[in-house]
């Protein structure tokens, strides 16, 4: 025994234990992630079965089985249900009925005492739809205004829907393509008119180039109006189009309901699908969970907007960040004179890191946003008063005050980086006569970059992740539009922006159908995990290539 | 040229100690014991191109080197032997004002090079260091390609022409004796090269900007013997064109690559002379003892 804590072998153990402990940790948070968030797209069968509710009835009901929990009788008891008296723990199901605009609860615990038997009909279909959720029944017939032009029993009933459905589909997709892009083209331009306009008049200038502003203005209106009126009219016929088709259904309890394809996203049949099909299902789902815009407040359709914050707010704050804190770290290192004042200086920075980062965020609001912002407002933007431009929260403040938050991490990794280089180098440099600063750029900088890049790796790790702050200085719940798009200045610096990490916040507790955003939370929450690893790994790998480049220097 | 020798004598030693102690310092040579410090060498036949004078050097309060004075003969290779901590390599840096980088250097006496004081106020010290080059123990290339390594110094000075710029890069590289080596690779990276190679082109980095005196910091203790020999070797070539201050622990090196050789011991200057008598009939008891091989 002595001999065995003698060799070390205990410390080993416990050494080994500790790192298995924090594997399985990790494993376990990234596997719960993973599972939860990956197995929302996967098509789950419909199931029909019967239940008998509390008045005793038995009802036909249709939908997804989410899962089951297994809870005393005792509970079921008094929520009013019959249970024989020997019973004591009893199983129930969530089951996800759709259908909101006909029943107000899309999810339901239904006992398993007095459930019928299961059947999963075929022809059962889950219809994703823009507006009340999913729909759960039995399609019957397809109408062209009005007129049945096919019915269940047609051969080729379900490819005619699913042709109509992409046809809606596309319709859709154009419309939008008008309303974002074409009518928010002219409104763009209308509203700096409108300033234009607004600037003349706060520089008094005289009556005569007021009215030559003025003819040219309305002559400008003039023709931005006509172009609205001819976009409009071509909306409003591909909104004539997309009235055409409708499906005719029934749900659970037989009753019979019609769906307009326009409101339809997309129509399957996963008790008639292979594992192939859903395969295809799922890759179709998850693609547009990356891709489209969310719906029904953020608890259905995807998190593009999101993603798109996300990844730009945390570009702009890396081009804030690396100057600053790389020079910084320069002159601390390099050119201050050490002693008690710099150790200060550094000790406060180094701090810095440690500040919980809601502060930052009340910094931001209250210094960059209202101060700063206001400022700008007053000095550059005074026409679109009283209306704020960057005197709001938006995505250069926050950007801005993340840049803040990740500040001492690159300047403690630079400087770190810059004590790594070799005298002899620098000496090297300095003995064929460069002066301090051309031996620091020409060589001492470029040897620290694989540092700074480590601060900067860092940096972006720490700010994809953060959320308290962001709430208060750009981050929204609902964007209009993305940062970046087609009209000047193309990056739009004062916009508001969605953001991974408080789209999880918003979708898992402030969303009005918990149930249903559950899934999205792990999605989500999944998405910017992978968001930051793959961040992470870009930089990652530019260090690696700008370490072999000067991989001896530093030996 | 002849100049006066002047001894300096101390006053405080302690003829009257014990007899015992006094072998045993001797052995070990403590440092309160002195020596003719200052025995400049009769310069026949030669160019004086630096000159030291009285030099003192503190490191805080510590005197690390103690009025030394010295002449170093034009395009003729000068080595300095003693061992560690006798203060040879602080001596070769305060010939190109290395020693300016440390904060608590301080320097008392003049270096004369080419009839100016190099420590004197206004002077450029980058201009002094494009004159008098140096070449560092470890190979330090820059983590640039072999063709920038040598081309540093000229585009420093400015000099943009591809044409200028490529014939300096292999006059330079055939000097050092690494062009037909590297010339198929100049634009790989330095570090790429062996350690011997790293440091000829270190030299040739050196000898690009054409100085007139080329200090080499233990040039060769890192290397291989068949790098040592061909460093030593392109020593014995470089010459004919450039003065030559060499710092060694290698006295078989100093023997056979340099024409006069300087001992130091505890930051004085023991003795200087031509290499041939100083290691056949040294004059004084420590270098003998240090070249025999008895201490150091």
């Amino acid at each position: 025994m002595k001999n065995w804590m003698k060799s070390g072998a205990p410390w080993i153990w416990l050494n080994g234990g500790a790192v298995a402990l924090c594997i399985v940790m990790v494993v376990g948070l990234l596997g719960l992630i993973a599972i939860r968030g990956f197995g929302h797209f996967w098509p789950a069968d419909i199931v029909q079965t019967t239940i008998i509710n509390k008045a005793g009835q038995e009802k036909a009901i249709l939908g997804e089985r989410v899962r089951s929990e297994v809870i005393p009788a005792a509970v079921a008891r008094d929520g009013g249900y019959e249970v024989a008296s020997d019973v004591e723990l009893i199983t129930r199901f969530l089951i996800k009925e759709g259908n909101r605009d006909v029943s107000p609860r899309d999810f339901n615990w239904y006992l398993e005492t007095g459930m019928g038997e299961l059947n999963y009909p075929e022809n059962a279909v889950s219809i994703e739809r823009r507006e009340w959720g999913n729909f759960y029944g039995f399609p019957q017939a397809l109408t062209e205004n009005g007129k049945v032009i096919a019915t269940i029993d047609d051969e080729n009933f379900w490819q005619e829907l699913s042709q109509r459905v992409e046809r809606s589909v596309d319709l859709h997709s154009d419309i939008n393509h008008i309303e974002k892009v074409d009518i928010g083209r002219i409104n763009h331009k209308l509203e700096r008119m409108r300033l234009d306009k607004r600037r003349l008049e706060l520089q008094n200038a005289d009556s005569a180039t007021m009215a030559e502003a003025e003819a040219e203005f309305s002559a400008q209106r003039a023709e931005l109006d006509a172009q609205y009126l001819e976009v409009k009219a071509e909306r409003d016929a591909l909104y004539k189009l997309l009235e055409r088709d409708s499906l005719l259904a029934t749900i659970a309890s037989g009753k019979e309901t019609s769906i307009a394809l326009q409101n339809i996203v997309r129509v399957t049949r996963p008790n008639a699908m292979g594992v192939f099909g859903k395969m295809g299902q799922y890759v179709e789902r998850f693609w547009e969970f990356l891709t489209d815009e969310p719906r029904e407040a953020n608890t259905e359709g995807g998190i593009f907007p999101a993603i798109f914050g996300t990844v730009t707010m945390v570009m702009v704050m890396s081009i804030i960040v690396t100057p600053f804190g790389v020079l910084a770290a320069i002159y601390l290192r390099e050119y201050a004179k050490q002693g008690p004042i710099l150790r200060l200086i550094r000790i406060s920075v180094y701090n810095l890191a440690g500040v919980p980062s809601i502060v930052y965020g009340v910094f931001g609001l209250g210094f960059f946003v209202y101060f700063l912002g206001g400022s700008l407002d007053e000095l550059f933007y005074p026409e679109s008063l009283p209306a704020p431009t960057f005197g709001t929260p938006g995505l250069f403040w926050a950007s801005l005050t993340l840049a803040l938050l990740t500040l001492p991490v690159v300047i403690v990794s630079t400087e770190e980086g810059l004590s790594r280089i070799p005298t002899t180098i620098r000496q090297g440099s300095l003995a064929l006569g460069a002066t301090k600063a051309e031996t620091l750029w020409k060589v001492v900088v470029p040897l620290a970059t694989p540092a700074m890049m480590t601060g900067l790796i860092l940096a972006i790790a720490r700010a994809a992740g953060e959320v308290a702050p962001l709430m208060l200085v750009g981050v929204v719940k609902l964007a209009p539009s993305l940062p970046i798009d087609g009209n000047y200045p193309y990056l739009h610096l004062d916009q508001k922006i969605m953001h991974l990490g408080f789209h999880i916040y918003d979708v898992g507790f402030q969303s009005p159908n918990v149930e249903a955003a559950r899934p999205l939370v792990y999605a989500t929450a999944l998405t910017l995990v992978l968001l930051i690893i793959v961040l992470n790994l870009t930089a990652i790998r530019i260090r690696n290539s700008l370490r072999e480049k000067y991989r001896s220097a530093s030996d | 040229m002849l100049e006066t020798t002047d001894v300096v004598e101390r006053s405080d030693i302690s003829t009257d100690s014990g007899q015992a102690t006094e072998q045993a310092a001797g052995e070990q040579l403590g440092s309160q014991q002195t020596f003719a410090t200052t025995d400049t060498y009769p310069m026949d036949n030669e160019t004086v191109k630096l000159e030291v004078k009285d030099l003192n050097l503190y490191y805080g309060s510590d005197k690390a080197l103690k009025n030394i004075s010295l002449q170093i003969p034009e395009k003729k290779v000068t080595a300095f032997i003693g061992p560690s901590g006798c203060g040879k390599s602080t001596l070769l840096r305060c010939f190109n004002r290395m020693n300016d980088l440390v904060d608590s250097c301080r320097i008392e006496g003049e270096i004369v090079l080419d009839g100016s004081d190099i420590y004197a106020p206004g002077v450029d010290v980058a201009e002094l260091r494009r004159q008098v080059g140096m070449v560092f123990q470890k190979p330090n290339p820059f983590p640039k390609s072999i063709y920038e390594n040598v081309a540093y110094g000229l585009r420093l000075q400015g000099v943009k022409s591809k044409r200028v710029l490529d014939t300096v890069v292999e006059n330079s590289l055939r000097g050092a004796a690494l062009w037909d080596e590297v010339k198929d690779r100049l634009h790989d990276n330095a570090f790429g090269l062996s350690g011997g190679q790293q440091q000829r082109l270190v030299i040739a980095r050196a000898i690009a900007i054409e100085p007139e005196v080329i200090l080499l910091d233990e040039p060769a203790s890192a290397l291989d013997p068949i790098s040592t020999l061909k460093i030593e070797e392109l020593i014995y070539e470089l010459k004919d064109k450039y003065t030559i201050v060499i710092v060694t622990h290698n006295m078989q090196q100093a023997a056979r690559v340099s024409d006069y050789t300087a001992f130091m011991y505890m930051g004085d200057l023991i003795e200087f002379g031509d290499t041939d008598t100083l290691f056949t009939n040294p004059s004084k008891k420590k270098t003998e003892d240090y070249i025999t091989g008895r201490y150091g």
